[in-house]
C-alpha cells in the first residue's frame, strides 16, 4: 500500500458500522438453506460411520465380536484398531503437541489402550445412519477393565505440581505475595469450587471425509477454525497444506469445544480412507460429552491480604484440578486474579492429579470465568467485612496500569461500566447490610462483580474484490461461530467501499478463501474485520493510483495521498467537489474488477509487529514490547430471588455494562453478552457434569440431565455498551465481546446469594442442596 | 434403535391379539418416552402397535367423579376446565411437566409408564438390577443426588416413575381401568399400581403382558378441588422435580377435616403418606401441624450420600404445599 491505512473513522464514513444491523444470515438459517457440516449430503456414494466408544474409563481391548453388527444390512466395515489406516502424526508428544492443533496428547484407535470412558474403540460404516447406529449396538467390544481414578478428589489420585499449564508456569510470584498476605491486617481464606462442565453447542461435532483424489481431501467440519484444521489434518494425514480443503459455512455454537482438533475430525478422513467412499460422522449427543473435551472441576483457594482501607496488599492463589493421563492442562486462573487490580505482589500455584478422563480443553473465557468467581467472592467478602460499597472497593483499587507490568492500557472504561451499570440497576437503594430484604416467602439480594477479558495476539488476510457495478465480493476464510461475523463484517465491508451492504457479499469458512487465524479467544471481530477494512483500503489505493495518472480524470495530477474515498467517489480531500465515481475510472481502464487484499492484525501486533513476530520472545514479552496492555472491560449486576425452604435460587434482573472498543453491531453484540451471561447463569445455578466416582463415566451425559437454563430461568436484561475509542487495538478499534461477558457472572450471582441470606456459597452450581447446606450455617 | 414393524390397531381386541402374538411387542401411544427407551438401546421390540385410534378417550363428569380416557393428553387433561376445578392439583401436575410439544404429543396413559430417569438405568455401559436383573447398583454409592430415598432397596434406589401426574393421581384415589383382552376389564387404584422394588426392580407395575389402560377415574372430593402440587427443581422448567408435593385439605373452622398428601422425587414410586394425612386430620391448620406431618411423611427415609438433602426439602415441600392450600 503506497500510504500509511487510516483508522476507521465512523465521522469520515458514516454508514451502516455501529448500527444494529439484523442478520444477514437469519433468512438463510430460519429457512433452513444454511447448509451446516453434516448436511452435505449428495457427495457421491456417501456412507454413514458411527463411533463405537468404550464402556469402561481404563483397560485393554482383547477383542471384537462382529458377528451380529456385520449382519446387519448396509454395513460397510468395521474399522478397529487392527484395520483402521494409521495417521502418519499424532499428537504423542509435546513436539507434535506443538504442531497440531490438538489438545489432547493422546490418539485412539492406535492400539488396544482405553484410558477415558467414551473413548472410541471402533467404527462402523454403513449406507445409513439408521443402519450404523444399530450395528454399532449390536458390535461387541470386550474389554479388559483395570481400576480408574475418576478426578482429582479420588483418593487414588496423584497431585502434583507441574512445569507449567498452558504457557504459564506452575507457580509464579509476582512481588512477595506469601509475606504481603502473612502482615495484612486483613486477612481472607476461602476454597471455591467448580463442577465439571460441558460446552453443549445446539450442534454437535460433525465431520464428512471426501477424498477427491489420493492426495487431495475436502472435508466438512464443526470447526472454529478452517486453516487450522487444514494444516493439522494435513501433517497427521500425511499430506500438503494445500491438497487439504476444510469447508466450515455455518457452525451452530463452538464455546471452545471446536477450537481444536478432536480425534474424530481424523477418524472420519481414515474411514473415509479405508472404504475408499465419503464418510459423514456425527458425534451423537452423548459422545459430546467425551469427544470435544470439558471446562474441568476444580478447587480454588485464594488469600487475600488488604489494608484497613480495603487496599489489597498480595493474593496468594492456588488452584487443584483434574487432567488427562498425557496433558499438564488447566484453565489458566491466575491471569485474571493477577491484573484485575492495583495489586502490589500475587503468586498462584498450580495442582494437578491426572485421572481417566480426556483433556479438558478451552471453554468460553477459559481460566478467567472460574478465576473471576474466586476473586470477585472475595472482594465481595472484604467489601462487607470492612462496611466498604462493593463498587467503591473496586475503585479504590482500580488498576489505572496494568499491575502485571506496568504498562497503561490501551483503553479502559470499567469505571463508566460500574457507573452505567450502577445507574441502570439502581444500585444506590442498595441495602449495605445483607439478609434485610424479603419478597413474600423469598430472600432478595444484589450483587455485582467485575468482568474482563484479554485481547490476545491474532492476525489474519482478507480480499475484496470490487466490480464495476458497484457490487462486492469480501472473502476471508474465517469462522461465524453463529456469532454474527457474517453480518459484521458486511458492516465493515459496506462502510470501507461506501456501498450499501445488501451490495456486498461476505464469505468465509473454506481453506479456499485468505487464510486467517481460528474464531476463538475472542480474536475474530477485530482481526477480520481490521483485514477486510485494509483491503478495503488496498483496493482505493489502487483506484486513486489510476485517476491519478489517467488524463480523463478530473483527479488527473493530484498526489495519490491527497485523494480520499466518499460515498463511493474519489475526491479531494481538500475539495470533496473535484472527484469522480468509482465507477467512471474502472470503465475508461476497462476494468471489470478491481481486488486488494490485506493482512489485518489484532492486538500489540497491530502497532508492533516487528517486536511481536520476534520468536525468542514469549507471549508477555511480546506483549511488553508492544507497550500497551489490551483488554476489554465491563460489569455486571444482579437480583436474586432465594427460597431459604426450598433452596431455590432465580435470577430476577441482569443489568450488563460492556466497553470493548467500537462496538460494530449493537444487536449482535447484545446478543453475545445476553448468550455469555446465560452461559454463566447456567454455571452458577445447575450446570455440572457428573463423573461416578468408582466408574469414572458421567452419569448424565444428555441435555435431559445435564441442565442448562430455559427462558423461564432467564429474566429480562439490560445490556449496554459504553462507547470506546481504542487506536491501539487494531485498525478498526474493536476488541472481542465473545468471552467477556460470562467473566465475573457466577459471582454476581453468588454475591447476590450473598446479599441475600448472609450465607456465602463457594461451590457451583448452586443447587439446592448445596443451598439448604449454607442456610443452615450461621449467618 | 432396531428396525420394528409398525401396525394400527382399530380397536382393544385387535391389539391385545396383535400383542398375544408377538409377546415382545410394545404398544405406542404418544411415543415421547418409548421412542427415547429405543433409541437408547434400553428396549427393543420388533413390532410396535399404535394404540391411538383405540376409543379410550373422553374426560367425563360422572356420579362419583371424573373419568378422563388414556389416550387424552397431558395438555387436554391439563387444560381441561373438568380437571382445573375438581381437581386442580391434577392439572399442575401435568403442565408443571416436561414441554408443551411434548405434552401435546404425550398421553396420560403412557404418562403413568414413564421409566426412571435414573443414569445408571439409562446408559447400557453402567450395571443395572432395573435393566439387567443380578448386575448391581452402582447409585448406591455413585452419583444418587436425585434418586429416591423412600420405598427403596439394596437393589434398587431410583425413583422408578420419575414423573409427576401419578404422584397426584396417588394422592386423590385414582382408579385405573385396565383390558387384557376380549372386553375383560378390572380395576386397580393407582396406589396398588406400582410395585416396590424390593429384590425385583425389574418390575415395576401390576400390568400383565398386553394389558392396556384404558381409563383414569378420580372421585370428587372436598380435599381434591382445594389443592395444589408444588414442585421443586434445579431449573424453572423442563426438569423432573428434586421433590414434589400433591395435597389437598379439607379446612373447617381451622381444622383439618380431610387430608390427601403424595410425595415426589422421594419414592422409589409415588409416595402416598398416610402417615402424613393421619398427622393433619383433626388437627388445627397451623405450620406446627404442617410440620409433624412432614416429619411424619419422611420418617421412614433412607437417604445415601448425595441425596441427604431431600430429607429436609422433601418436607419443606410439603409444608409449603400444605400453607399454599390452607391460604386458599
Amino acid at each position: 500500500m503506497d500510504t500509511e491505512p487510516q483508522f476507521f473513522d465512523t465521522n469520515a464514513t458514516p454508514g451502516v458500522v455501529g448500527q444494529p444491523l439484523n442478520r444477514v444470515d437469519g433468512w438463510a438459517k430460519v429457512t433452513g438453506q444454511a447448509k451446516y457440516s453434516a448436511e452435505y449430503n449428495s457427495l457421491p456414494g456417501l456412507v454413514h460411520a458411527v463411533l463405537k466408544t468404550s464402556d469402561v474409563a481404563k483397560g485393554r481391548v482383547t477383542g471384537f465380536d462382529t458377528t451380529a453388527a456385520m449382519k446387519q444390512p448396509g454395513v460397510v466395515a468395521i474399522l478397529t484398531h487392527q484395520n483402521l489406516p494409521k495417521p502418519v502424526k499424532v499428537p504423542d508428544s509435546q513436539v507434535n503437541k506443538g504442531t497440531l492443533n490438538s489438545p489432547m496428547g493422546f490418539f485412539p484407535m492406535l492400539s488396544d489402550e482405553v484410558h477415558y470412558a467414551g473413548q472410541p474403540v471402533a467404527i462402523v460404516v454403513a449406507d445409513t445412519l439408521e443402519h450404523a447406529q444399530y450395528a454399532a449396538a449390536l458390535l461387541k467390544v470386550n474389554i479388559a477393565p483395570e481400576t480408574p481414578v475418576s478426578s482429582y478428589q479420588d483418593p487414588k489420585a496423584e497431585r502434583y505440581v507441574p512445569k507449567n499449564v498452558k504457557g504459564t508456569a506452575g507457580v509464579t510470584k509476582r512481588g512477595d505475595a506469601q509475606a504481603a498476605f502473612q502482615s495484612a491486617p486483613v486477612q481472607l481464606t476461602a476454597t471455591y469450587t467448580h463442577a465439571t462442565n460441558h460446552h453443549n453447542p445446539m450442534e454437535p461435532g460433525a465431520t464428512t471425509a471426501h477424498w477427491e483424489a489420493p492426495d487431495r481431501l475436502t472435508v466438512y467440519d464443526t470447526t472454529q477454525g478452517v486453516s487450522e484444521t487444514q494444516k493439522t489434518l494435513a501433517l497427521m494425514l500425511g499430506l500438503a497444506t494445500e491438497q487439504v480443503r476444510v469447508v466450515t459455512k455455518y457452525l451452530g455454537g463452538g464455546f471452545g469445544c471446536k477450537a481444536w482438533v478432536w480425534p474424530h475430525v481424523v477418524l472420519a478422513p481414515l474411514a473415509a480412507k479405508a472404504v475408499s467412499r465419503p464418510v459423514k460422522l456425527v458425534l451423537t449427543r452423548q459422545q459430546q460429552y467425551t469427544g470435544m473435551g470439558h471446562r474441568e472441576e476444580q478447587e480454588q483457594t485464594l488469600r487475600l491480604g488488604a489494608t484497613k482501607d480495603g487496599k489489597l496488599l498480595g493474593i496468594v492463589h492456588e488452584k487443584t484440578s483434574t487432567t488427562s493421563p498425557w496433558d499438564d492442562y488447566a484453565e489458566t486462573n491466575s491471569r485474571i486474579i493477577n491484573m484485575l487490580y492495583a495489586l502490589p505482589a500475587f503468586e498462584s500455584t498450580y495442582h494437578l492429579a491426572k485421572a481417566s478422563v480426556m483433556t479438558s480443553t478451552s471453554t468460553r473465557a477459559p481460566g478467567d470465568m472460574p478465576g473471576s468467581f474466586a476473586l470477585e467472592c472475595s472482594m465481595d467478602d472484604l467489601a462487607y467485612q470492612l462496611g466498604i460499597d462493593p463498587i467503591q472497593l473496586r475503585l479504590l483499587n482500580y488498576a489505572e496500569k496494568d499491575p502485571t507490568n506496568g504498562h497503561p492500557w490501551s483503553s479502559k472504561s470499567l469505571k463508566q461500566c460500574y457507573q452505567r451499570g450502577a445507574e441502570l440497576f439502581g444500585w444506590n437503594k442498595r441495602n449495605p447490610k445483607n439478609g434485610q430484604t424479603r419478597d413474600g416467602k423469598t430472600l432478595v439480594g444484589w450483587g455485582m462483580a467485575t468482568a474482563s477479558y484479554p485481547v490476545h495476539n491474532s492476525q489474519g488476510n482478507a480480499r475484496v474484490r470490487l466490480y464495476a457495478d458497484g457490487r462486492a465480493v469480501v472473502q476471508a476464510g474465517a469462522t461465524d461461530l453463529g456469532t454474527g461475523t457474517y453480518t459484521i463484517i458486511t458492516q465493515v465491508a459496506a462502510d470501507a467501499l461506501g456501498l450499501p451492504p445488501e451490495n456486498i457479499r461476505f464469505e468465509l469458512g473454506d481453506t479456499i478463501l485468505p487464510s486467517t487465524q481460528w474464531s476463538g479467544g475472542s480474536t475474530a471481530a477485530g482481526r477480520v474485520s481490521s483485514s477486510v477494512y485494509l483491503a478495503a483500503q488496498d483496493v482505493w489505493q489502487k483506484l486513486i493510483k489510476l485517476a491519478v495518472a489517467d488524463k480523463n480524470s478530473p483527479l488527473y495530477g493530484a498526489k495519490s495521498a491527497d485523494v480520499e474515498m466518499g460515498n463511493g467517489r474519489l475526491q479531494l480531500k481538500a475539495k470533496p467537489a473535484t472527484g469522480e465515481a468509482f465507477t467512471e475510472v474502472m470503465k475508461r481502464a476497462s476494468l471489470g474488477d478491481v481486488e486488494g487484499n490485506a493482512q489485518g492484525r489484532y492486538g500489540s501486533v497491530y502497532r508492533e509487529p516487528s517486536a511481536a513476530a520476534d520468536a525468542d520472545m514469549n507471549k508477555e514479552e511480546k506483549e511488553a514490547a508492544a507497550g500497551y496492555s489490551m483488554h476489554a472491560f465491563g460489569a455486571h449486576f444482579c437480583e436474586v430471588h432465594v427460597d431459604p425452604e426450598l433452596g431455590t435460587v432465580r435470577v430476577a434482573r441482569w443489568v450488563s455494562v460492556m466497553s470493548a472498543g467500537r462496538i460494530l453491531n449493537p444487536k449482535t453484540a447484545r446478543s453475545q453478552v445476553i448468550g455469555g451471561t446465560i452461559f454463566g447463569i447456567g454455571s452458577a445455578l445447575m450446570e455440572q457434569t457428573v463423573r461416578d466416582p468408582h466408574w469414572a463415566r458421567y452419569t448424565n451425559a444428555d441435555l435431559a440431565n445435564y441442565h442448562i437454563p430455559v427462558n423461564a430461568d432467564i429474566p429480562d436484561m439490560t445490556v449496554d455498551f459504553i462507547d470506546e475509542h481504542d487506536p491501539h487495538v487494531n485498525a478498526m478499534g474493536v476488541k472481542g465481546i465473545g468471552e467477556i461477558a460470562i467473566v465475573g457472572v457466577t459471582a454476581a450471582v453468588a454475591n447476590a446469594f450473598f446479599h441475600a441470606t448472609g450465607r456465602r456459597l463457594r461451590s457451583l452450581p448452586m443447587t439446592p442442596d448445596k443451598v439448604l447446606d449454607a442456610l443452615r450455617q450461621p449467618a | 434403535m432396531n428396525d420394528f414393524s409398525y401396525t394400527q390397531a382399530a380397536t382393544a381386541k385387535e391389539a391385545t391379539t396383535l400383542r398375544k402374538d408377538t409377546p415382545t411387542a410394545a404398544y405406542i401411544a404418544g411415543g415421547t418416552t418409548l421412542l427415547d427407551l429405543m433409541k437408547a438401546h434400553l428396549q427393543e421390540h420388533p413390532q410396535l402397535i399404535d394404540i391411538n385410534a383405540l376409543p379410550f378417550r373422553g374426560i367425563e363428569q360422572t356420579k362419583d367423579g371424573l373419568r378422563i380416557g388414556a389416550l387424552e393428553t397431558m395438555s387436554d387433561v391439563g387444560e381441561h376446565p373438568l380437571v382445573l376445578q375438581q381437581f386442580p392439583a391434577v392439572s399442575q401436575s401435568l403442565l408443571l411437566a416436561a414441554s408443551p410439544q411434548l405434552r401435546n404429543m404425550a398421553t396420560v396413559g403412557g404418562n403413568l409408564l414413564q421409566r426412571t430417569r435414573c443414569g445408571y438405568f439409562r446408559d447400557p455401559a453402567f450395571p443395572c438390577n432395573k435393566r439387567v436383573p443380578g448386575s448391581g447398583c452402582p447409585a448406591q454409592d455413585g452419583d444418587n443426588h436425585n434418586l429416591a430415598i423412600l420405598g427403596v432397596s439394596e437393589s434398587c434406589i431410583a425413583n422408578s416413575y420419575p414423573g409427576d401426574f401419578s404422584v397426584a393421581l396417588a394422592a386423590f384415589d385414582a382408579v385405573l381401568t385396565l383390558e387384557k383382552g376380549k372386553g375383560k376389564q378390572r380395576h386397580v387404584p393407582l396406589t396398588d399400581f406400582y410395585r416396590l422394588p424390593d429384590s425385583t426392580p425389574h418390575i415395576e407395575t401390576v400390568l400383565e403382558p398386553g394389558e392396556l389402560i384404558v381409563a383414569i377415574t378420580l372421585p370428587t372430593a372436598v380435599p381434591a378441588q382445594r389443592s395444589t402440587y408444588l414442585k421443586v427443581r434445579e431449573r424453572s422448567s423442563y426438569a423432573y422435580a428434586l421433590t414434589s408435593a400433591a395435597v389437598g385439605l379439607d379446612v373447617q373452622a381451622g381444622t383439618i377435616r380431610a387430608a390427601r398428601v403424595a410425595l415426589g422425587g422421594v419414592g422409589a414410586q409415588p409416595w402416598r403418606s398416610r402417615e402424613a394425612e393421619r398427622t393433619l386430620v383433626g388437627q388445627p391448620a397451623t405450620d406446627a401441624t404442617f410440620r409433624a406431618a412432614a416429619a411424619a411423611a419422611l420418617q421412614g427415609a433412607q437417604p445415601r450420600e448425595h441425596n441427604r438433602y431431600k430429607v429436609e426439602l422433601a418436607q419443606n415441600t410439603l409444608v409449603r404445599a400444605l400453607q399454599q392450600v390452607a391460604a386458599g
